[in-house]
């Protein structure tokens, strides 16, 4: 329990020093930037407290948006879907969700990508549009979350295999 | 009280995520207005802290470039100053410093951290209140505008950029004083918008643009880059000029800092005080 304390911690500054300094600069043909760090909240351990959870949520977003000057965009799309994701582990996992033993090492990759590509695309949407802030240009706010979430989705997938440990 | 209580516990993360989210909600308003984000900001000590160490390793990668822009800039100074020189033999009352009377005060800063893939874009400069920088001063490069400064703190200072949909310019042609405002779109990092160019206007592909006198910040005559393309208004009286800048905004590093030191006394006469 307490490794996992310790885990989460390193992962949380870990990500948002990566943000601020590296995805937020990367400017793929022009204005892509991927948003891995959201891999903190979609990598929460499932059984614990969820007061917590959406509290912490937040703070990572309004790390980020202080580091990249975007108001409250990124506290409030993490927030978001801190809130929404049970049900959508629950629909991407189906029963093992419900008995809570879920480990994200040990699950179908499909199922993770679907989970993994439901949030992003829920978070993407809802950090564009209140970063664009004006209807008239929903066609933007669409092109960039489509485009941020195929990078955000790619980055989030290879990160979490490459650091997941070998269940044998 | 007692089923209050029970619903407030039954309901906790429900509440927290509201309160969370129209917290975030409100401060990304508040970011909406100018000179409102007071709170949430990357000039301050801890991310300026490390922006700058960070921008201290990154800085080798671009050194090569950044000396082309130099001496290209000294290049440019130095021819001027020689086809001055003739002019300035015969007019005998040439003070002999840089300071004296100067209408401007200008400093430079290194950019430490830069953005420009949002549409309200902002740049993080190394210095700040105590090099005496406040709010409203223009920042440009040796090719053209960059921002105005819209917060401080004590070392670092935030540059609110052109490419921002909040950034409103005054600028005009070089050829002639037709006005304009400049603006952004946030469709492309290299290209802004000069809006309510009078429809009377010779406008031409190549033309170029440059500040305009009418703010008290900018200085007149800066360059910003050369008209790309134009059309005429939906209303049918204003032209909107697509500007290409002179800047790269992709790539910048060193920057100068423009003080208007006559600002105050403009500002005085232009908003007298009520009575």
């Amino acid at each position: 329990m307490n490794s996992l304390n310790i885990n989460n911690i390193i992962r949380f500054v870990v990500l948002i020093l990566a943000q601020a300094l590296i995805f937020n600069h990367i400017n793929f043909i022009d204005s892509v930037n991927p948003y891995p760090y959201i891999l903190f909240i979609l990598l929460f351990p499932v059984n614990n407290n969820r007061t917590l959870f959406i509290f912490l949520s937040f703070m990572l977003g309004l790390f980020v948006d202080i580091f990249s000057d975007s108001g409250g965009v990124h506290a409030a799309a993490c927030v978001s879907i801190a809130f929404a994701r049970p049900p959508i582990l629950k629909f991407a996992f189906g029963m093992i969700y419900e008995h809570q033993t879920i480990k994200f090492n040990n699950t179908e990759f499909g199922n993770r990508v679907i989970y993994f590509l439901i949030l992003i695309i829920l978070h993407h949407l809802i950090l564009f549009s209140l970063e664009v802030f004006n209807i008239s240009n929903i066609l933007l706010v669409l092109k960039k979350t489509l485009f941020s979430s195929v990078f955000t989705l790619i980055l989030c997938i290879l990160i979490s295999v490459l650091f997941s440990k070998k269940q044998r | 009280m007692q089923q209050i209580i029970n619903f407030v516990l039954r309901n906790k993360t429900s509440l927290l995520f509201l309160l969370l989210f129209f917290v975030s909600i409100a401060l990304t308003i508040q970011s909406h207005s100018y000179h409102k984000s007071k709170f949430i900001n990357s000039a301050n000590f801890f991310t300026g802290g490390i922006y700058e160490s960070a921008s201290s390793v990154s800085n080798y990668f671009d050194l090569k470039t950044q000396n082309e822009i130099l001496v290209e800039e000294n290049n440019k100074l130095r021819s001027q100053l020689l086809n001055d020189l003739d002019s300035s033999l015969t007019s005998i009352s040439r003070i002999d410093t840089t300071t004296f009377n100067g209408r401007y005060k200008i400093q430079t800063a290194k950019i430490i951290n830069n953005n420009y893939s949002a549409s309200k874009n902002y740049l993080t400069i190394n210095k700040g209140e105590k090099h005496g920088l406040k709010e409203d001063l223009a920042v440009i490069t040796s090719k053209g505008i960059v921002g105005i400064i819209d917060n401080t703190s004590n070392g670092y200072a935030r540059v609110l950029s052109i490419l921002s949909t909040k950034s409103k310019i005054n600028a005009q042609l070089k050829a002639n004083n037709h006005i304009g405002s400049l603006e952004w779109n946030a469709n492309s990092s290299s290209i802004v918008q000069l809006t309510d160019i009078s429809k009377f206007a010779p406008v031409k592909q190549g033309d170029t643009i440059v500040t305009g006198g009418q703010s008290s910040i900018f200085p007149q005559g800066i360059p910003i880059g050369i008209v790309d393309n134009f059309v005429l208004d939906i209303s049918g009286d204003t032209y909107t000029v697509d500007v290409k800048l002179f800047n790269d905004m992709t790539n910048l590093s060193h920057v100068y800092i423009i003080e208007n030191l006559d600002t105050e006394e403009i500002k005085l006469l232009e908003n007298p005080v009520n009575e």
